[in-house]
């Protein structure tokens, strides 16, 4: 019952969102049951589009979870899409300046790498609030930017391939690569890039629930995020816990890293990131800040990115904009709820402090 | 002058108003008391047009009124004072009175005559406001006289006021009244919503009582008493007075020397204040609001950074100036906030997960591993509290926000007892908490103090310092300016030195 009452208004907000895309579908001359029939349809066909699917959303879930930890504690981390930026280098660093090490000991080093890197550059802000007082929107904001040029920098001038006209770093060690789907799946060809990543974007959807309501420590973050000068009340430290907090959301965006260097392009790519750090806020929102709605949001995000492409192949006049339209729709809806539970929201106090 | 009739209001499933019928007659004093949530600010809400009533009819000089806004209300002559007054503070008095009405062209603002208006008015109703000064210079009971200002400004004949005096000191009060008298002499209608049975005797000429949404009577207050009332508002019998021995008392617990709290400008909001809680006694602390209660109560219980302190706190001799919050709840202090959403209630949490806040880090709430959260012992634990002190719901899952205010304080209050403290600090125990559940935590402080417990008691209610108190201290602009005995000084004398006179 309960869990069903949380999955209404993110679904009544994602079907919202596809009648007002298909009226802008119908405006621009296409016929919307065939564009959505050809969007579903080749996002969940077996094996490409649902391996497609799944490798697209895999870095959403990442973001989304590192957005979600944030937000538990009252923060709004729009930095994870500079966390991951960092963190991507950072494993392809290792992964390059010890190319000849062996997997045993690679593949830790880079995941440390992603997650520490991540973790620090998340830090950075957390420590400027919880210090300064300075707001982490905007810090966060700003280390988007510093983030991206570094990366470029040190991408163009340090590590590329002497020649080669791609902004893109050598290729990582063999140790450091890590296995695709297809080795273990069969019939799942290993041209597809859906990669133990996945596996691992799973593992973090349950760590962060069993951290966030199983333990003490995810109790006084949340406590925190729930009410901070009662969390100070209950003797939490308030700074500390935005540190954790910041900290651990730029650890879950840094994996993106993993997903994109160890487990797709074995190489560095600069610009890789499809505004995954912003998506990801649009997912935690979706998915009501909770693992198991990110997930699914995440998977619907990677459905619409996979199923845009075929839509803008094969339809006359729609191109893949619709599945930013949607997004953009689907936030607009999911913001709106508090609309929608405004009135309900205003009885419900009143029947609470007259009763 | 105003009637209800057969209003009848729903929030949700909750009947907030059932079939209630009020006659206020012309140039009389109204009181309408009842508990928290027994609809009488709905009921007057209604008049005022803020809420719209699902049934029944609103009767004005005789006739059937529709009043669908506050704007019809205040045409036919209806205004309402709010507990929180609606001010601008940095504009004037003047300014803040023709808010919304203002004279002149739609252009150019006639301030003159609006000020020339306001002065008069003022004067008729003996209200010594100055129309040219900004709102923030104000005293409260200032402040409040210009929200009658500007009821009057609109040439309202009745106004509404609801619960008029939490703000004011016990001599704030009496000019107040005297106002009000003013007023009904001038041949204005006064509605005056309360829960104080004092001021209702003292002030009104009739009375309704409510409960539960109904209107369980309406009676002359020259035929009625206290303890009447008090039956009519709770439906049994109420203990006004609380039954207390007299206190044993130990050593010190708490000894506070020269302790000051600044803020970050560098206002001192405690200035050089000095006293002990012994073991086994209630320490009273009186004061009218804002005078460095909060900063008092918060230094003692580490929620102030050591910078802003200077002097010395000691728990049984061990000076703990500079412990943390934590460590302090560790050392056996518990602490009830004056403000239960600010400080005592995580509101989106379950009652089980507030029932462990401050020890939810540690053993019987985290299992052996240390880390994570042990559900069956925080669900125990909560059960316990909920059954010792008759929360309700009892349904552990919901969030704390479902539950009404005294409920809420019930909660918290069970929490910090379950710590079994040395040292209680606590602050509004009652404030929003209905009849029923006041005498309930009343009869659990004492009780608290009989086990040992060194109890410091800060309270806005005079009555209930006055009469929980061994020992009374009085507090004004952060300075102890008075210490007498509850049981032989007056209301005058501790209302005077709460005014900072001698």
């Amino acid at each position: 019952m309960k869990l069903l009452r949380e999955l209404m208004f993110p679904l009544i907000a994602v079907i919202a969102a596809f009648i007002v895309g298909g009226i802008l579908i119908l405006i621009i001359g296409d016929d919307p049951i065939v564009a959505y029939k050809l969007l579903i349809g080749s996002a969940l066909s077996w094996p490409d589009g649902i391996g497609y699917t799944l490798f697209y959303a895999t870095p959403l879930i990442f973001t989304g979870l590192a957005v979600l930890v944030a937000f538990r504690c009252g923060l709004l981390n729009i930095g994870a899409e500079g966390q991951l930026y960092v963190a991507a280098f950072a494993t392809a660093w290792v992964g390059i300046t010890f190319v000849h090490m062996s997997a045993w000991l690679l593949l830790p080093l880079c995941f440390l790498a992603a997650i520490i890197a991540g973790g620090a550059w998340g830090a950075i802000p957390g420590v400027l609030k919880a210090r300064f007082g300075s707001h982490e929107v905007i810090n966060t904001i700003m280390l988007n930017f510093i983030a991206v040029a570094l990366v470029s920098y040190f991408t163009q001038y340090h590590y590329k391939t002497p020649g080669d006209p791609i902004m893109e770093t050598t290729e990582i060690g063999g140790g450091a690569h890590i296995a695709r789907m297809g080795k273990f799946l069969p019939g799942f060809p290993e041209r597809i890039p859906l990669n133990l990543a996945f596996i691992l974007a799973l593992v973090c959807c349950v760590l962060v629930y069993l951290f966030l309501w199983r333990t003490k420590w995810g109790y006084e973050l949340r406590a925190t995020g729930s009410n901070p000068t009662a969390a100070e009340y209950g003797g939490i430290s308030i700074r500390k816990q935005i540190i954790i907090a910041m900290t651990i959301s730029g650890s879950l965006a840094g994996m993106v890293g993993i997903n994109e260097v160890l487990g797709y392009r074995y190489r560095y790519y600069d610009g890789f990131s499809a505004s995954y750090g912003f998506t990801g806020i649009a997912v935690a929102l979706l998915g009501r800040n909770h693992p198991v709605g990110v997930l699914l949001s995440a998977i619907l995000f990677g459905m619409l990115i996979r199923g845009g492409i075929f839509v803008d192949a094969f339809t006359n006049n729609v191109t893949k904009d619709l599945v930013d339209v949607l997004q953009g729709v689907v936030i607009l809806f999911v913001a709106a709820e508090a609309l929608f539970r405004g009135p309900f929201g205003r009885f419900g106090l009143l029947k609470r402090s007259k009763v | 002058m105003l009637e209800l009739r057969n209003i009848t209001k729903r929030f949700g499933d909750v009947l907030a108003n059932d079939n209630v019928n009020i006659v206020v007659k012309p140039g009389t004093i109204h009181a309408i008391v009842g508990e928290n949530g027994a609809g009488k600010s709905t009921a007057m809400r209604i008049a005022y047009g803020f809420y719209k009533a699902d049934s029944g009819e609103i009767i004005v000089d005789g006739q059937a009124r529709q009043i669908n806004s506050p704007h019809d209300a205040i045409a036919l002559g209806i205004g309402m004072v709010h507990q929180h007054f609606m001010l601008v503070s940095t504009m004037t008095v003047a300014e803040n009175i023709v808010l919304g009405a203002e004279p002149g062209s739609e252009i150019a603002l006639d301030l003159h005559k609006a000020t020339t208006d306001i002065q008069g008015l003022s004067e008729e109703f003996k209200l010594a406001v100055n129309p040219h000064a900004v709102i923030e210079h104000l005293s409260v009971g200032q402040q409040q006289r210009v929200e009658l200002l500007k009821a009057l400004y609109r040439h309202a004949r009745v106004l509404i006021l609801d619960e008029p005096t939490a703000v004011l000191t016990p001599q704030e009060v009496d000019e107040f009244f005297a106002i009000l008298r003013g007023m009904r002499q001038q041949g204005k209608t006064v509605v005056i919503i309360t829960h104080k049975l004092s001021e209702v005797l003292a002030i009104s000429d009739e009375v309704t009582v409510m409960r539960d949404g109904r209107v369980v009577g309406q009676v002359a207050t020259k035929d009625t008493n206290a303890a009447e009332l008090a039956r009519m508002m709770v439906g049994r019998e109420v203990l006004l007075r609380v039954e207390k021995p007299d206190a044993d008392v130990g050593t010190a617990e708490l000894s506070v020397k020269n302790l000051s709290v600044s803020t970050s400008n560098g206002t001192k909001r405690v200035n050089d204040v000095s006293f002990e809680v012994r073991k086994g006694e209630i320490l009273g602390i009186a004061g009218v609001e804002g005078n460095g209660q909060t900063e008092l109560i918060e230094a003692l219980a580490g929620l102030i950074l050591a910078a802003h302190l200077t002097g010395a706190i000691r728990l049984e001799g061990r000076d703990i100036t500079r412990v943390n919050a934590r460590a302090r709840r560790e050392l056996g202090i518990a602490h009830i906030p004056e403000d239960r959403h600010r400080r005592g209630l995580l509101l989106d949490f379950s009652l089980a997960e507030n029932s462990i806040l401050g020890v939810h880090y540690r053993k019987p709430v985290v299992s052996t591993a240390g880390v994570f959260l042990d559900d069956q012992a925080i669900r125990k634990r909560a059960a316990q509290i909920i059954e010792d002190f008759d929360v309700r719901p009892t349904n552990q899952e919901l969030p704390a926000r479902a539950l009404s205010g005294g409920n809420q304080q019930k909660l918290i209050i069970g929490r910090e007892f379950e710590l079994h403290p040395k040292l209680l600090l606590v602050s509004q125990p009652t404030r929003g908490v209905d009849i029923g559940a006041i005498e309930f935590i009343h009869r659990k402080l004492v009780a608290l103090r009989d086990a040992g417990c060194a109890v410091l008691l800060v309270s806005a209610e005079l009555e209930e310092v006055t009469a929980l108190a061994d020992r009374l201290l009085i507090i004004h602009e952060g300075r102890i300016v008075g210490d007498v005995d509850p049981k032989v000084a007056t209301i005058e004398q501790i209302g005077l030195l709460m005014a900072g006179g001698h």
